[in-house]
């Protein structure tokens, strides 16, 4: 057997029993249980990690514009989906709204209730994908001239400027300005979270396998020689750029259904740093360190270490050091851990199928050497 | 006929006050191997980007295929500072990035070896076939593009078996020794199907065997590939043994042109470049 057949096996295999679990743990936790919670999360940052990763670590491109990107995507959703009879309420302030229109329910009229709910949910989520797509697009014009730190800067700016456009109040029959959109409908369930990230993600992983994804680490590796072997810089940056965002959108899209309410405050620059970190830990340029790493992260952070918040941690009761806020210490101190040991992330730039490898090169040239 | 394939017209390209190329004009004709020479700081790289398009020439053209692809005038402060003798002959600004000039057949070597360095040989060498692709981002992604892409590895494979590459394709394109190294670049560039090929220097830091290997390489693939070569050489052995025609630059200024005997005898390149005796 070919090792790349192997590796086929190995990860139809592990995709298979992870979607079983996640099926598992459906059926028998309720769906407002931490773990289903955790397990919904972590997709989410998973498709977002990925799609920075697409453009931070296969482009080269440091952007860190994606909370901005995710803000457009949370808000499309909900303003699309919100159920006709509800918006009076939600939209109190602003007479009820300006958009009278609620596409799941749309789609029910022709399609039946089920499955038109889900079709304009899907609907609802590639538009704020597109529109955030066509904002890439503008933003990228002037900011893709701009490299490294610069570029960063750039985005993280553009970013906060979109999250304060959205608070606006003349702008609140469409976002509701400060005030929060809720009743919108969501998955309750994990298993439509898995699957949705995992095809957008196995999108990318396509996309980066393709001739398009090849000339991207190009550009990463060398801007010279890429430019001089007839890849158009200027083309080939923007693409990624709007691909990466297209796929932002679609996470904060996600992100909303999840969280169950939204407003611009948790789209801030801390959220773009917890994806960069998240990317970090796992590797640049890494797509199974990427999940593995957002997986990690969320159930650290929200359900492994809750209890060095509350005072009992793995059956050590000690109230008076296990307070509010230690769980973010321990968990700093974890992350620097890894980074000290894993100077390139939990996978550097290997993906999980490679483990398979065992680097037989050394060991040949070991035995060579005896 | 014109058989011309690379013409370039009264370049000048001026940094500020520092005149890099000074009003160049050479010829390259099809089926050529053209050595470009002089000493370090000649100007000699600087001409291969004003004609792969990484620099805009201050003032002149260049013609590929009988086609002006490049042409200046100079502008702003430029125009202060120029003091050529070709005021005012070119008025259009044609400046194409360097991979649009790569589409339209040209593909370059690096003086300092420019491999995408987290990728493997073969991909090296792939990576240069995207330019020749007609696939768009949906169709890549979504493997449309299927038989395009196997025709492409197929001829990918093909040229690394030419160059004596094909039993290391998988391998890291930096864990290779660095005289393969040199083979990968040249073969990167002829993946891009190019008319004419530029080499920078591509024996730079090679020991003499290595050189003469070269030396039989490169006139074996101007064969098979039915190229135009323009190349930038110190090795004197393989420049004399090889080129059809000789460029010398001197302070960015053309002294010499002819053939390589021509060339070993005349005075002002042996003063300005060659030197007596040793073993030029």
């Amino acid at each position: 057997m070919t090792s790349s057949k192997k590796k086929t096996i190995f990860t139809a295999a592990v995709l298979a029993v992870l979607l079983a679990v996640c099926v598992v743990v459906d059926m028998t936790l309720p769906s407002y249980h931490i773990v289903v919670v955790v397990i919904k999360k972590a997709t989410v940052y998973s498709l977002v990690a990925v799609s920075m990763n697409l453009l931070n670590g296969f482009t080269g491109l440091f952007s860190l514009g994606q909370a901005g990107f995710m803000l457009l995507g949370a808000y499309a959703y909900g303003v699309l989906t919100i159920p006709v009879d509800k918006r009076a309420s939600v939209y109190q302030y602003f007479d009820g709204g300006a958009i009278q229109f609620s596409l799941p329910e749309i789609f029910s009229g022709a399609l039946g209730d089920t499955v038109g709910t889900v079709v304009g949910m899907l609907a609802a989520l590639l538009v704020g994908g597109i529109l955030a797509a066509l904002l890439a697009y503008l933003i990228g014009l002037p900011v893709l001239r701009l490299k490294s730190d610069y570029l960063a800067i750039a985005t993280l700016g553009f970013a906060e400027i979109l999250r304060a456009f959205f608070q606006w109040n003349t702008l609140g029959p469409i976002t509701n300005g400060s005030n929060l959109l809720k009743s919108y409908p969501a998955f309750s369930h994990a298993t439509p979270y898995v699957i949705l990230a995992g095809l957008m993600i196995a999108v990318i992983v396509l996309l980066i396998n393709s001739t398009y994804g090849r000339a991207f680490k190009a550009i990463r590796d060398d801007e010279v020689a890429a430019e001089a072997m007839g890849i158009n810089l200027a083309h080939h940056k923007r693409l990624a750029f709007i691909i990466s965002s297209f796929f932002a959108g679609i996470g904060g899209g996600m992100m909303a259904m999840y969280m169950g309410t939204i407003a611009a405050a948790p789209f801030k620059s801390t959220l773009t740093y917890e994806i960069l970190l998240i990317v970090v830990i796992g590797g640049i340029g890494s797509i199974t360190g990427s999940i593995l790493a957002s997986f990690l992260y969320i159930f650290s952070s929200e359900w492994l270490l809750r209890g060095l918040d509350a005072g009992k941690f793995l059956g050590i009761s000690a109230p008076s050091v296990f307070k509010n806020g230690f769980r973010m210490v321990v968990l700093s101190v974890i992350i620097m851990i890894i980074v000290l040991f894993f100077r390139r992330g939990l996978m550097g730039d290997k993906e999980l199928p490679d483990l398979l490898d065992r680097r037989p090169k050394k060991r040949e040239k070991e035995a060579a050497g005896k | 006929m014109s058989e011309n394939v690379l013409k370039i017209e009264n370049a000048t390209m001026q940094f500020g006050g520092v005149v890099a190329v000074d009003n160049l004009n050479l010829e390259i004709n099809r089926g050529e191997i053209v050595a470009l020479i002089g000493p370090n700081g000649a100007g000699k790289t600087t001409a291969f980007n004003v004609v792969t398009g990484v620099y805009q020439p201050t003032n002149g053209a260049v013609w590929f295929q009988g086609e002006k692809i490049i042409e200046n005038h100079p502008q702003g402060k430029m125009k202060k500072l120029y003091k050529g003798q070709h005021d005012g002959e070119y008025t259009h600004v044609l400046a194409p990035t360097p991979d649009k000039v790569t589409k339209l057949g040209m593909a370059r070597t690096f003086q300092n070896i420019r491999l995408w360095k987290s990728q493997t040989v073969f991909d090296n060498v792939l990576i240069a076939k995207h330019c020749r692709s007609t696939s768009n981002v949906f169709s890549a992604t979504f493997r449309l593009n299927r038989k395009e892409e196997a025709a492409q590895r197929e001829h990918v494979a093909e040229l690394l078996n030419t160059v004596g590459l094909y039993d290391v394709k998988d391998e890291l394109a930096t864990s290779l020794p660095y005289g393969k190294q040199r083979r990968l670049e040249i073969a990167r560039a002829l993946a891009a199907e190019p008319k004419l090929l530029l080499l920078d220097e591509p024996a730079a830091g090679m020991n003499p065997q290595e050189t003469d290997e070269l030396t039989a390489f490169i006139g074996e693939i101007r064969d098979k590939f039915d190229l135009t070569v323009f190349l930038i050489e110190h090795h004197m052995n393989l420049v004399m043994g090889i080129s059809d025609r000789i460029y010398v630059l001197d302070f960015g200024k053309l002294i010499a042109e002819g053939t390589p005997a021509e060339i070993q005898n005349n005075q002002r390149v042996i003063d300005a470049y060659l030197g007596v005796a040793d073993d030029a």
